[in-house]
């Protein structure tokens, strides 16, 4: 069996002959933008939540990510927020809104609060509810009506997915991080090569990493089309978990960590597919276009269209249209205009630690704009606590406030069009930033060290220069 | 259940949904209206409805239908179910591509709007005959899940699960019937100790 079988078979309520499955659901997160439709399919049908309880919600998307304390300004921003405050009233769910200690990206808080835990099913109306497959969890992104379904049910109506297993084995050099390991990956796979599948991740490079580094891996898995991913937990994931806020205590921890320890995929465990990779191999990761998939070494050059299927090369000639940037040309050195360093993907304390230590005692490049987004209202007032917002500051960066920010253009943090955004974040799609905007993903570091630079730059080298 | 048009040939692959309706109109909370911003960025200039982009296939004076043909890894990124109340909304009943993403037709199912997955050239050939004659109609049978491209009568047969083909020819949905199994579930939570 593998870990993904052992939690789905738990969660089975019940097969439908010929069809999917009752599938039973442990957490539920919500935010403002896909919760609204389904508070109202509720009040139509004239049903409260199932389990009240087992839900969880914050204001992301929308939020500002600066001066909080005030209203916002967008008035259909700020009527979504609304929104969600008086459904949570009135459904009785528990909510971590603007201006709690407990608010931030969905993503973020689930794990830092312990609402994610092993063995657990986890949703959300967002895509990038795989974050929480990092602690074993099978986590994945669903659509409003299926919100409304959770919300009257706690049960959804669920295919089994294929099943796949990316096995990473070695370790990786200096300055390659988990960003880069699953731009590494989608750009292997394609942005499409894992629609249908599940995926654990595995090897000795997983096992080798932090909890905030495998979150950033599972984040990502949804842009190679994978319904979500997993890691089967470990002592690291126990470490990280002990203590938090709602996580097991006590004796019940205990028993937890005995069960948790079950969670892992059998020797002989089957999968639909299965792919090596050698740590060794990654390089430091910018894409290039417009999707997840067009990732290069950073050493590398934007591929020619020759080396293209002929029906893939009208979307490739968009892509490069639409980024202003030249077929077969080397990706370092291409000017930089903002910097973003934030999203679920990268913006835990970690990364934020990894960027400080980096920029500490450098500058930005002039006429470039930096804005560090903290995940949440903790994750910011731990980077204040250890003093990471003086060094933001001597560089020149701006730290804001928890919030989605620039991932996606609809809060007030917008790229403006045709400007080159390098960003930590998932999405390069046209328009992800902002109508226009030019999005290169990369690491944290990759990020920071293009903010000092001004252009494209190769993480490794100014780490030896340091 | 029988649908029986002519059809939209959107040929980019990895259209994601971001395309079919961009983040800054995610802020409406009901499920209406959301049509006119179908495609928004690929259809306006600077947003702007007096300036189409003419070479956009929406915005084209010959080709229309309720069936909408894809690349491939239709509906990618973001699961904002929007995109497909945006499709639905906008006239489309069906969309025909060689793979969609999960999320996306999951969401599609679930508002009415039907997910056709047939192979590469199969949609290849549905481009190349819309192309030659944008009056070419395209027949789709639910029933017996079957898809014609009907000037060459090239047939292929797709897959839906049976419990989402009846839901699809009902008009039930999934809620409803979760609700009537809520003792089996509440059965389910005793037993697993909830
Ligand atoms: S940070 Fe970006 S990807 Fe993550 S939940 Fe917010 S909008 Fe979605």
């Amino acid at each position: 069996m593998t870990l993904f079988d052992k939690i789905w078979n738990r969660h089975v309520v019940k097969q439908i002959e010929g069809g999917p499955s009752v599938f039973y659901i442990d957490r539920h997160f919500i935010h403002e933008v896909t919760s609204p439709q389904a508070f109202d399919g509720l009040r139509k049908r004239g049903i409260g939540l199932a389990r009240p309880a087992q839900t969880i919600a914050t204001a992301d998307h929308n939020v500002p990510t600066w001066d909080q304390h005030l209203p916002i300004k967008e008035a259909l921003s700020r009527m979504q927020v609304e929104k969600l405050t008086e459904n949570c009233k009135e459904f009785g769910v528990e909510l971590y809104g603007l201006g709690h200690s407990y608010q931030g990206i969905v993503h973020v808080i689930g794990p830092e609060l312990g609402i994610t835990q092993p063995g657990m099913t986890i949703v959300c109306g967002d895509s990038h509810t795989s974050t929480h497959g990092a602690f074993g969890a099978i986590a994945f992104g669903i659509g409003t009506s299926e919100v409304e379904m959770v919300f009257a049910t706690q049960c959804l109506m669920q295919n089994k997915p294929k099943q796949m297993r990316i096995n990473i084995e070695g370790t990786l050099q200096e300055g390659v991080t988990s960003k880069d390991i699953i731009l590494y990956i989608i750009a292997q796979i394609s942005a499409g090569g894992a629609t249908g599948y599940f995926v654990e991740y595995a090897g000795s490079a997983i096992r080798s990493l932090s909890m905030e580094a495998r979150m950033t891996i599972c984040n990502m898995s949804i842009e190679m089309g994978a319904r979500g991913g997993l890691i089967a937990p470990d002592d690291t994931t126990f470490e990280y978990m002990k203590g938090r806020k709602f996580a097991p205590q006590g004796a019940d921890w205990d028993q937890k960590v005995a069960e948790w320890r079950q969670l892992h995929s059998e020797a002989d465990a089957v999968f639909d597919h299965e792919i090596h990779i050698r740590a060794e191999d990654i390089q430091p990761m910018v894409t290039y276009g417009t999707n997840p998939g067009m990732g290069i070494p950073v050493t590398g050059s934007i591929p020619e269209e020759t080396v293209l299927e002929e029906k893939e090369r009208p979307s490739f000639r968009k892509a490069l249209d639409y980024m202003g940037l030249q077929a077969g040309k080397a990706i370092k050195g291409q000017k930089i205009d903002y910097v973003f360093i934030g999203s679920c993907t990268n913006s835990r304390i970690e990364d934020l630690r990894q960027v400080a230590q980096f920029v500490k005692g450098r500058q930005k490049a002039d006429g470039v704009e930096v804005w560090i987004v903290p995940g949440s209202k903790q994750v910011e007032a731990q980077a204040r606590e250890e003093g990471l917002h003086h060094i933001f500051e001597a560089a020149g960066f701006q730290l804001r406030q928890p919030g989605c920010s620039a991932c996606l253009g609809m809060n007030e943090d917008k790229i403006p069009a045709g400007k080159y955004c390098i960003s930590t974040s998932n999405r390069n799609f046209e328009g992800r930033q902002g109508q226009g905007a030019r999005t290169l993903l990369a690491s944290p570091l990759t990020a920071a060290a293009a903010a000092i630079t001004g252009v494209v730059t190769d993480v490794r080298d100014m780490l030896t220069a340091n | 259940m029988t649908i029986h048009s002519t059809a939209v040939p959107l040929e980019n692959e990895n259209v994601d949904t971001d395309q079919i309706i961009p983040a800054r109109f995610l802020k409406a909370t009901s499920r209406d209206g959301f049509g006119k911003n179908l495609f928004r960025d690929w259809r306006y200039n600077d947003d702007d409805e007096a300036r189409p982009k003419t070479d956009f296939v929406l915005n084209s004076p010959v080709f229309s239908g309720k069936i909408l043909v894809a690349g491939k890894n239709f509906g990618c990124g973001s699961s904002r179910e929007h995109a497909a109340w945006a499709l639905k909304d906008y006239g489309f009943d069906v969309v025909v591509s060689s793979f969609f993403a999960d999320i996306f037709k999951n969401n599609a199912l679930n508002n009415f709007l039907l997910p056709v997955q047939v192979n590469d050239d199969f949609v290849q050939n549905l481009f190349d005959t819309i192309q030659q004659n944008p009056a070419a109609e395209i027949d789709i049978q639910l029933e017996n899940q079957t898809i014609t491209n009907v000037s060459t009568g090239e047939q292929a047969h797709f897959d839906i699960n049976a419990y989402k083909k009846t839901c699809f020819i009902n008009g039930y949905d999934d809620i409803d019937y979760l609700l009537s199994i809520r003792e089996e579930i509440e059965t389910y939570e005793q037993v697993i100790g909830y």
